[in-house]
């Protein structure tokens, strides 16, 4: 039986297996980024430690940059404090900084794939769970802590267990309205949001293979919401003609011969795994959260669950969403008026993303009810769409066109949902509290759906509008 | 600063259980509180929006009780820390004075953050956690032992064998957890993976 692409690239950068059973494996391309860095730094200071390989790693800031005002110094104190530690370690340890001043500045796991920083094959580390975005390309991508960035930026290197393969096979085609975030938050929906604990996850089937490489991120972005660390989908043509021609990719010949490795590391047709799930595309529809996890969705046509009828294990979380979200049991998405329409996040904030919400808002008006706002996932995506006269688009419709950053994926910026509003959001987690307000609420959603969203002012089936 | 090199062979002290599955880090440190460029102020945001209410009075969290006053052992129960990878979870309830943590199981990297700071999480079965919890709650005065060497919790008549991937326990046990000083140990071998790795020498056929 053939080897799978995770195995392959697993052991390319093994250096040992260490005492406790954990392996030693190198690091390729190492991305850090304002929030989860500077106690890290600290940490090899204190040891009187080096950078072993500052040359491979690669630092932005995203987490706390405001959208609205990028004027330095920064209007909170707290956040200006932080610019600047990022802005002295990387200096003091010679590691490349796509700041505020730069034009490649964006969200750590925007900027990696459009840079080219992100190929297949390799080993990608970051402080942040979103790594498993750079999966997409065919790289096996760790979100990590603070002590372990310590351990990469001193060593290269991660003390850590190799998890086990679930091939995630899905077929069919996608209908009209549905889109790559339908995928994941059905897959999500299905294996549990804990059921990719010890797992790494590897998209493949047709449709997945019929995705452009923004589609494959969106889904491996969301791979951690299951509970899986890692998700990758195995490099082809796709793949090969996204990175060609990026300013950190191979170039001439050195690209041909990287072309050839990389089609050779992709999982082959009698690949083993630990694990198989099959999923249908032709049965998806555009999914929609309703609770608090990120596995909590139902397709926009269904009603939400009746707690009695839930297993067990599900029962008490779903109670607690009730509770927090304010919606019945039995109630249909469709309808559920919003507050606010939020597009963006290195989940859907790429150039696609403002491409299909843009193209479904031309001619169109945000409710008065919705303020509605789209951020753009880096400068360059800000760039390219400027050049297409996409932000002319959002704002004749009424939404706010702002600079680039995380923005209220997470609200460590003045970005915030207030007292229990109800946000429609292209982002990835619908945690309590989590876009800023301890009583907020959150509707995850494609990108498309969330334009939809804003215009109708309540949650709406965008298949029944394109 | 000398390598830190503890051996954590046992926990114990006292208990205080969290109910609840799937209790995400954004719970257990907002992303609000993380605008710091070092942990230590974070004790005091431990699950700062379940323990306050919009004013800022307490709403009545395990962790405000005075009958859990002093714990040292956290109790929870499934998918526990999911959600961001942020250290500053681990790091808030270290500072909240939590030294291990018994759960039915765990979100993966924030059980590797915990094993990195030096704090054993380790898992029992639903059923056991109910037990324990059970336990603790009719005598919150009670010790609760992680005895990791010996793969078993202890509280009072209670005996469970609880579940740790065995790379944690070992590097718990013989006081590796932190790795740092492991990964540099062996730089050379670190050097001949540089050498072999396809592109870092310019993707050069090997051979």
């Amino acid at each position: 039986m053939g080897r799978n692409l995770f195995d392959t690239v697993w052991d390319l950068h093994k250096v040992r297996t260490l005492e406790s059973g954990q392996d030693q494996l190198f690091i390729g391309l190492h991305m850090i980024h304002e929030v989860t860095s500077p106690q890290a730094f600290q940490m090899i200071e204190e040891r009187g430690l080096k950078v072993l390989h500052p040359e491979r790693t690669f630092a932005t800031v995203d987490h706390i940059v405001p959208t609205a005002n990028q004027e330095r110094p920064f209007q909170d104190k707290l956040a200006e404090e932080m610019m600047q530690a990022i802005e002295n370690n990387t200096k003091k340890h010679g590691i490349e900084f796509f700041g505020l001043n730069t034009d490649r500045q964006g969200i750590v796991h925007i900027i990696g794939p459009e840079l080219g920083l992100t190929q297949p094959g390799l080993t990608i580390a970051c402080g942040d769970s979103h790594t498993s975005t750079h999966g997409a390309f065919g790289a096996i991508g760790f979100g990590i802590g603070t002590s372990q960035i310590r351990d990469v930026l001193a060593t290269q290197c991660l003390a850590i267990s190799r998890p086990r393969v679930r091939k995630i096979n899905v077929t069919g085609t996608l209908k009209k309205g549905v889109y790559a975030k339908d995928i994941i938050l059905k897959i999500i929906a299905e294996l549990g949001v804990n059921g990719g604990i010890g797992y790494a996850y590897e998209y493949a089937g047709e449709t997945i293979r019929g995705l452009s490489m923004e589609e494959r991120m969106t889904i491996c972005n969301m791979s951690i919401e299951g509970g899986a660390r890692v998700g990758y989908v195995s490099p082809d043509e796709t793949t090969i003609e996204y990175i060609k021609g990026r300013p950190y990719a191979p170039a001439g010949d050195e690209f041909e011969r990287a072309a050839e490795f990389w089609r050779s590391i992709a999982s082959g047709p009698d690949a083993e795994y630990d694990d198989v799930f099959e999923l249908d595309a032709n049965t998806l529809e555009p999914m929609v959260t309703w609770g608090i996890t990120p596995g909590q969705a139902v397709g926009v046509s269904g009603r939400l669950p009746r707690v009695a009828e839930l297993p067990d294990e599900h029962k008490e979380i779903a109670d607690k969403a009730y509770a927090h979200m304010g919606f019945t049991e039995g109630q249909a998405m469709q309808g559920q008026a919003i507050d606010i329409a939020f597009l963006g996040s290195c989940t859907n904030g790429r150039i696609s993303d403002l491409r299909e919400a843009a193209e479904f808002l031309k001619g169109k008006k945000v409710s008065p009810s919705v303020k509605a706002f789209v951020v753009p996932g880096s400068k360059q995506v800000a760039r390219q769409a400027e050049a297409e006269g996409l932000p002319e688009i959002f704002t004749a419709a009424g939404f706010g066109w702002r600079g680039a950053g995380c923005s209220m994926c997470l609200a460590m910026n003045p970005d915030k949902l207030q007292g229990r509003q109800i946000c429609a959001s292209s982002s990835n987690r619908n945690f309590v509290g989590r876009q800023g307000s301890p009583t907020g609420r959150t509707l995850l959603m494609s990108p498309v759906m969330v334009a939809a969203a804003a215009v109708a002012g309540q949650v709406v089936d965008v298949r029944n509008q394109i | 600063m000398p390598e830190i090199h503890i051996k954590v062979s046992s926990v114990e002290g006292k208990a205080v259980p969290i109910h609840g599955n799937d209790i995400d880090t954004d719970q257990i440190i907002p992303a609000r509180f993380m605008k710091c460029v070092t942990f230590d102020g974070l004790g005091e945001y431990a699950f700062y929006d379940v323990r306050h209410d919009e004013d800022g009075n307490l709403k009545g969290h395990p962790f405000d009780e005075e009958r859990y006053a002093d714990a040292s052992i956290m109790i929870v129960n499934s998918n526990f820390g999911c959600g961001s990878s942020r250290e500053h979870a681990p790091q808030a309830l270290a500072r909240c004075g939590i030294r291990g943590i018994i759960g039915e199981s765990y979100a993966e990297i924030f059980a590797g953050n915990c094993t990195s700071m030096g704090i054993p999480a380790v898992t029992l079965s639903p059923d056991e956690i109910k037990q324990l919890v059970a336990a603790v709650e009719k005598d919150p005065g009670m010790t609760v032992k992680i005895d990791l060497a010996g793969g078993v919790v202890v509280a009072g008549p209670h005996r469970f064998h609880f579940e740790i991937p065995s790379a944690y326990k070992q590097s718990l046990v013989d006081g590796s957890w932190d790795s740092t000083a492991v990964l540099l140990a062996n730089l050379d071998a670190v050097k001949q993976t540089v050498a072999s790795l396809p592109y870092l020498n310019g993707f050069q056929r090997a051979g």
